[in-house]
């Protein structure tokens, strides 16, 4: 692994989000727009006819993480579609780059676009609904990078699916994550669902990672085995994303699908 | 003799049923100008993505630099670089942005001089500043030459680097290249569908037609050869007779 053509393509990342506009306003729009209507819609059952106690904090907080592991699949996967957009991807996989710093530097762009992006979403929860996030202190670290890393894995994932079947696949990358959605128990506890439906909910590590978050609001403090089960969880899946990934990088150079992707 | 640079022994690529790549063996040498030709689907592009990497041979060996390609993918990209009429660099990166971002990518030394130096010789210094984007189509093929030279290659591959170029800088294209390959004796590979731009430009000429080498020589010996006067001839016999040349060849 070269640092230096992994910050190589940092760099171009770096100058392709501060050169754009709509770039800038997205990483910013939809989280925000979000949190807004969740928002809102939250105070209305805390303060409406429901009067749900405490449940602001639950639904915000679910919100935010839920973006943490949604921007981290899509910088992933996004970052490689920029490169088929303007057609530069060939230029890339003829440069002495290996695939493992490719995705090492969208991992990167992610971190940061992620941090941004959270940054401003944990200030605006403060400002409007008297919500920090950081008042989980330090059980927000082991939280949010077991998000990030899943997020990670997944974004490999749809890179990997459109890479072997083209721009057609795009949707992917918007899509996939909300397939995980329901079952990954984000916006309500895991025992409030089916109980067939748990054993595939314990099997995602965002699982894990919604319930230490509501134990840590509920001031039960982290739970060690969440955030193991959410580790371990993600060693497998980013593993196997990226055995996914290397097999679907071998059958797209195999069927010379790289090269149709860089120049269509 | 030069040492041989590239050397393709029994190239064959498939794609499901379709044979891209037949049987292909050549070898190009230190400082050669070698112009890859034939009508759509002959399979040039197809040999071009093979010797970079971007697609898998079916069967034979690809040495670049006396390496096989697949275990020494990085170092041999390292010493080539590419430029096509179909590949861009992001458009709204400023010149100077994408030429620094492949410099680094290619670990160039002294890059800001490099880049100077390159912009300087393709006479687009003062397109350092604009954004790629904006760019005419020269002036674009201009930029990717430059990014093709950064690591000051010893291998270029250029897939059709005048198309949709005027013919006055498709000229000044072609003698910049001439220029470059004599001063720094890089190896090129050229394909293109403008006999005119080969003729001037290539030392050798490798003439593919369904995935098989049906002619090769120097651009006179293959005009000889098809007893034709231009390659433009030749090209055009061997698009509209492909079958018997095929069998012929066999």
């Amino acid at each position: 692994m070269n640092w230096q053509r992994i910050s190589a393509l940092i760099l171009r990342y770096t100058f392709l989000y501060t050169r754009s506009m709509p770039r800038i306003l997205e990483m910013f729009f939809w989280p925000v727009m979000e949190l807004l209507v969740w928002g809102m819609l939250t105070q209305y059952l805390q303060t409406g006819p429901f009067k749900v106690p405490g449940f602001i904090k639950f639904l915000l907080g679910a919100m935010i993480f839920w973006d943490i592991l949604y921007r981290a699949q899509q910088a992933t996967t996004i970052s490689f579609l920029e490169d088929i957009w303007a057609r530069n991807l060939l230029n890339i996989f003829v440069a002495p780059v290996r695939v493992s710093e490719f995705i090492v530097a969208t991992y990167c762009v992610g971190f940061v676009k992620i941090l941004i992006t959270a940054a401003g979403l944990c200030a605006l929860a403060a400002v409007f609904y008297h919500f920090n996030v950081l008042s989980m202190g330090f059980a927000l670290i082991p939280l949010f990078i077991n998000l990030l890393v899943m997020g990670w894995a997944v974004g490999m994932v749809t890179t990997g699916m459109i890479m072997r079947w083209g721009q057609a696949s795009e949707a992917l990358a918007w899509g996939i994550p909300f397939l995980i959605q329901p079952f990954c128990a984000a916006f309500y506890p895991l025992a409030s669902m089916p109980a067939w439906i748990r054993p595939i909910s314990l099997a995602i590590p965002a699982t894990h990672v919604f319930e230490g978050m509501r134990a840590v609001l509920a001031g039960q403090g982290l739970s060690l085995q969440c955030v193991l089960c959410a580790a371990g969880l993600n060693v497998v899946y980013l593993t196997a994303a990226a055995l996914f990934f290397r097999f679907m990088y071998g059958q797209a150079r195999a069927q010379g699908l790289l090269a149709k992707l860089g120049t269509q | 003799m030069t040492e041989p640079i590239v050397q393709v022994e029994h190239l064959r690529k498939e794609f499901k049923a379709t044979v891209a790549v037949a049987d292909v063996s050549f070898e190009i040498r230190r400082g050669e100008i070698v112009g890859l030709l034939g009508a759509n689907g002959a399979g040039k592009t197809t040999t071009i993505q093979v010797l970079l990497g971007l697609t898998t041979p079916t069967s034979g060996r690809v040495r670049i630099f006396g390496q096989d390609f697949e275990p020494h993918r990085v170092a041999i990209l390292q010493r080539c670089n590419f430029s096509s009429a179909y590949t861009g660099l992001p458009a709204n990166l400023k010149v100077w942005e994408n030429l620094l971002i492949f410099a680094k990518l290619y670990q160039v030394k002294n890059h800001r001089q490099k880049t100077a130096e390159l912009l300087d010789l393709l006479e687009i210094t003062h397109l350092r500043r604009q954004i790629t984007g904006t760019l005419s189509s020269g002036e674009a093929t201009r930029v990717n030459l430059c990014k093709a030279l950064l690591n000051d290659p010893e291998l270029l591959l250029l897939d059709e680097p005048t198309a949709s170029l005027d013919p006055n800088i498709a000229d000044k294209v072609r003698k910049l290249l001439r220029r470059v390959q004599r001063e720094r004796g890089i190896s090129m590979i050229y394909t293109s569908h403008n006999m005119l731009d080969v003729e001037e430009i290539c030392d050798q000429v490798i003439f593919l037609n369904k995935g098989r080498i049906i002619a090769e020589g120097t651009p006179q010996q293959v005009v000889t050869q098809f007893q034709q006067k231009t390659l433009e001839e030749v090209f055009i016999q061997v698009a509209r007779s492909g079958d018997v040349l095929e069998e012929d060849a066999q």
